[in-house]
């Protein structure tokens, strides 16, 4: 059985799934019953300052019949008295010593700073976590993201936490800034001991189409939001790896972003985090999926062989390149399985409109053939086919060679003009444009036209250019 | 058997004819159309004889735009609402669709195509008008799917248009004729009414054209003259006995259920004579109606039946059973039907043979023929140079549906011998621009 416990950055956790700060974390009510159904750790809805919270206060992103692929909220800090909070730390703690409660923090003046950390440590926290992310009313009061966009006012800031705290301080950065490392660098300087990733990321929503008005909508007007859910992984993935692999950030990662399932865990753990942190998932589906989370995260250690999380933290991140170190000698093309098509001819669009024009119809059957010569290898109809394993990247070159840009830029034989042979373009397939017109009068034209289209054909035909002679 | 009682009200009946393709409620209809590839030169429009632009339509249904989707649908197949109940959807749109290659349920085309135009008809959604008039006038005998269509695409090109239907209601068969279980009489005439609306085409109802007075009167008055008369009463089988009480034919059997639901008399024990889709939807009706017994008599073998499977699955599903290989030769009975006399039939290269000396009786209180309905020979036969073929359709010219009597012009199963409602529909759109190109040949 795999060991899922952590040790973070000295906060001790059964495992590595902790409630984000947020809704879920509200009060001890939540986080005793997250606890007790099966979570390591709770960070805890951040405290502060007085603050009004509007209604509504969330917007949805739903796709086709997906609802909450995105999600967004004009929330702002806890609303509920101070007091009542660290009462009710003590209370969890009390009855969970061995899980990780974390307080999230956010006052302004260095002495409200010093009163506040004292107060969670007083409570009982195992850690705290200085949020400087939320991008909606509290950067407009100097706090939030207006101090994660700002390395040395968020350094200050550290260095006031640093001075009075006893437990293991995490700071939460914000992803509204062009290079997420400026501020692990500084939470670094300032003494931090981790930093977590992503808070969220600003965002409309959506506007109502009636109405005129941003999602949420708060008495006909809206305001940009914070955007979260399954959504933003992807940038959360890439902002996690900038942090893990940069020699001077150095410090634990706990990943957030669009994590839902087992699956999201593990990418946030092998690309550098060690504890991983759920919002938007658990407000969708509520405290019971911890459960889907930790079997298959034990279910995949034990396959992979993995004793600990430590094993797997950061293992893609050596495969994680510039683009400048990949191989421009590797090569594929894709290649039909014609006996699972399915003939929507879905590839055959995506090439045609959206690609290189390398797959043709074929006459007498829907199964579409890829023109092998045309294939610049670059993965799109793989992607839009909807049968598994119907279009597959196969490798063309031999293996043997292996040669990155930079290596050509060392080695002086990078392409300085276009019409240099060695230059990409040269060699591609291009059809003529005007064989772009009347192209698809073969595609059944539907309802009233149909019956009296001519039947004209207009296969027209495409010749290969070359840029130049 | 007996799976239903017999109904005996109104809401027994319609429990007893639960649409066996309801209506979709709007989360169904979003998960359904978000399933939709959206093909290219998708092969469920190419299976569809209207040419409905369905991955366009399913589309619009899951952005939200559902009059835009009933704008689609309409623009091809003026009969949408119905055919997306009626039509044979198994071996035509989602018997198209690649979902079924995949073993995956292929979209509910058909549903989601109610779904949209239905959202049109309740909400009277103004999608068309008539077309700015152009002074002409044409005359249609028959408001069914080919009459209706034709009037509406006539309408829309600036054409006057008169209906002249023999019977009380608009839509033909597919309020006399169509299973109720697939669909209401109600939604059907609602559809008729929104059409009506939408173009302000005239229908004179109870108003029969029989005589060549008739048609003389019709020819001086109008431009051109639209058949979509369809078919007539259900053929003779020419058997003794046949004229006994509570023989009778399909069509007139189910038109009465149409029309009367409950206060249909049918039978304890049924014998339905046929393998086509009247065989199977008389069969599965007796059976709804409550009928003990009900045998489907084929005189080849299972597999050769000309209905649908998925028909003559839907007839097994309510308990019909399949008696194959006999041949009737008799109706018997003291006045009324008390059975029908049977004998074995064998194929043999293709033929049917009778076994000899294998004959038996099969006890019953009702036999409904389901052996094919006759053409309007008679009718036709007034209309002059009006050919027909040797299986009585009427001969027509493939892209305008002009006869040979230059001013007449047919669809539907008068001219295609008898096919489906989505048939007639598509038919009539092309046959209506095709009485344009002639008129226009000659302003
Ligand atoms: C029992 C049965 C079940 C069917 N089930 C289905 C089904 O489930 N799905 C499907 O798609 N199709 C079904 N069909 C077929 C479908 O109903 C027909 O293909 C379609 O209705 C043909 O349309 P039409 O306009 O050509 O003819 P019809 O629908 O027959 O309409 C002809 C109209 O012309 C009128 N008429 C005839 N002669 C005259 C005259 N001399 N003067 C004035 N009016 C006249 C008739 O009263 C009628 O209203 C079924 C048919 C039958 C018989
Ligand atoms: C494969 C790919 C290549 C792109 N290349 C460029 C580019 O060369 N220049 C550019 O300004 N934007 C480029 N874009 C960004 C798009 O123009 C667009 O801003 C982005 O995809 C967001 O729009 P969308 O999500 O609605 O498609 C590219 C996008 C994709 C997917
Ligand atoms: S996308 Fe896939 S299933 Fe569809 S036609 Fe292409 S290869 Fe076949
Ligand atoms: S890999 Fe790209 S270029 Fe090659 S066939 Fe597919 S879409 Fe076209
Ligand atoms: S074949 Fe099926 S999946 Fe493809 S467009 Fe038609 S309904 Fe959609």
């Amino acid at each position: 059985m795999p060991d899922l416990s952590i040790n973070f950055a000295g906060i001790k956790s059964p495992n590595p799934f902790w409630l984000a700060s947020a809704p879920p974390t509200n009060s001890g009510y939540q986080v005793m019953k997250a606890f007790d159904a099966g979570w390591g750790g709770a960070v805890w809805k951040t405290l502060g300052v007085p603050v009004v919270n509007v209604s509504s206060r969330y917007g949805g992103v739903n796709y086709r019949d997906k609802r909450l692929v995105g999600f967004n909220n004009i929330e702002l800090i806890s609303d509920r008295p101070l007091s009542d909070n660290l009462r009710e730390i003590e209370e969890v703690k009390k009855r969970f010593p061995n899980h990780a409660v974390i307080a999230s923090l956010m006052v302004q003046s260095r002495q409200e700073w010093h009163d506040i950390v004292r107060d969670v440590q007083n409570a009982g926290s195992d850690g705290i976590e200085l949020n400087f992310g939320c991008p909606h009313g509290m950067c407009e009061r100097g706090m939030g993201s207006a101090v994660g966009q700002e390395p040395e006012v968020l350094q200050t800031i550290v260095e006031w936490v640093m001075e009075v705290a006893k437990i293991p301080v995490i700071v939460k950065l914000t992803p509204n800034i062009s290079d997420i490392t400026e501020p692990a660098m500084a939470a670094r300087r300032g003494g931090a001991d981790a930093i977590s990733l992503i808070n969220t990321i600003q965002s409309i929503v959506g506007v109502d189409l009636d109405l005129f008005a941003p999602y949420p909508i708060v008495d006909g007007k809206g305001s940009n939001g914070g955007y979260c859910g399954p959504a933003v992984k992807p940038i959360a993935l890439n902002m996690v790896k900038n942090c893990a692999q940069h020699p001077k950030v150095q410090l634990p990662i706990s990943g957030i972003g669009g994590i839902e399932n087992w699956r999201d865990a593990v990418e946030h753990i092998l690309l550098g985090a060690s504890s991983v942190q759920v919002c938007t998932a658990a407000m969708h589906f509520g405290f019971g999926i911890i459960r889907e989370m930790t079997s298959g995260l034990e279910q995949y250690m034990s396959e992979k062989g993995f004793h600990t999380i430590y094993d797997m933290v950061g293992k893609a991140l050596p495969n994680v390149k510039h683009w400048e170190d990949l191989n421009l000698k590797y090569k594929v093309t894709a290649q039909i399985n014609e006996d699972k098509c399915i003939g929507c001819q879905l590839c055959y669009t995506a090439c045609e409109d959206g690609a290189h024009q390398a797959i043709r119809l074929q006459e007498g059957t829907r199964v579409p053939e890829i023109i092998q010569e045309n294939c610049v290898g670059c993965n799109l109809c793989s992607l839009v086919c909807p049968v598994e394993q119907c279009i597959t990247m196969e490798r063309r070159d031999d293996g043997t060679e292996h040669l990155t840009w930079k290596e050509r830029t060392e080695a002086g034989t990078i392409p300085t003009e276009f019409n240099d042979e060695r230059a990409g373009g040269r060699h591609h397939w291009v059809p003529e444009p005007a064989a772009a017109l009347d192209k698809e009068k073969h595609k059944t034209l539907p309802g009233k036209a149909r019956q009296y289209a001519q039947t004209a054909a207009a296969t027209a035909t495409a010749t290969v250019t070359s840029s130049s002679g | 058997m007996a799976e239903y009682k017999t109904p005996t009200s109104e809401p027994e009946f319609h429990a007893n004819f639960a649409q066996i393709k309801p209506r979709m409620n709007n989360t169904e209809a979003l998960f359904e159309s978000s399933r939709c590839l959206f093909c290219f030169d998708a092969p469920c429009i190419k299976a569809c004889p209207s040419g409905i632009d369905i991955p366009q339509f399913i589309r619009q249904i899951n952005t939200g735009n559902t009059t835009g989707a009933a704008r689609t649908i309409y623009e091809a197949n003026y009969f949408g609402n119905a055919c997306g109940k009626v039509c044979p959807t198994e071996v035509l749109c989602e018997g198209a669709c690649v979902y079924n290659l995949q073993d995956v349920k292929p979209i509910e085309i058909g549903r989601l195509q109610s779904f949209a135009t239905r959202e049109a008809i309740e909400h009277n959604k103004a999608l068309f008008g008539p077309g700015a008039p152009n002074g002409r006038k044409v005359a249609i005998i028959g408001a069914g799917p080919a009459g209706i269509s034709a009037a509406c695409e006539l309408r829309s090109l600036g054409y006057e248009v008169d209906v002249f239907e023999a019977k009380s209601q608009p839509s033909g068969l597919t309020v006399y004729g169509v299973a109720p279980y697939k669909i209401t009489n109600e939604e059907v005439l609602a559809e008729m009414t929104y059409l009506e609306n939408q173009f302000g085409f005239r229908v004179q109802y109870n108003q029969p054209i029989a005589s060549r007075r008739e048609l003389e009167a019709l020819e001086e008055s109008y431009d051109a003259i639209f058949l979509g008369i369809g078919l007539g009463a259900t053929n003779p089988l020419l058997l003794p006995g046949e004229e006994r009480h509570n023989c009778v034919g399909a069509v007139e059997f189910i038109e009465q259920l149409r029309m009367r639901h409950h206060q249909t008399a049918v039978g304890r024990k049924v014998i339905v004579l046929g393998g086509g889709n009247t065989a199977m939807d008389a069969a599965s009706e007796s059976a709804r109606m409550g009928a003990e017994d009900v045998i489907l008599a084929y005189r080849r073998g299972k597999e050769e039946m000309g209905a649908y499977e998925f028909e003559y699955d839907l007839a097994k599903g309510v308990g019909v059973k399949g008696l194959f290989n006999v041949a009737p030769v008799e109706i018997v009975g003291n006045g009324k039907v008390e059975g029908v006399k049977f004998i074995r039939t064998a194929t043999l290269h293709g033929q049917v043979q009778v076994v000899p000396g294998s004959e038996f009786v099969e006890p019953c209180d009702m036999v409904i023929k389901a052996t094919g309905q006759a053409k309007q020979t008679q009718l036709l036969s007034l209309i002059p140079g009006l050919e027909v073929d040797n299986r009585g359709r009427i001969v027509a010219d493939a892209r305008t549906g002009q006869t040979t009597n230059p001013k007449y012009f047919t669809s539907g199963d008068a001219r295609n011998g008898g096919a489906e409602v989505v048939n007639a529909a598509a038919e009539a759109k092309a046959t209506a621009r095709g009485i344009h190109k002639f008129l226009a040949g000659k302003y």
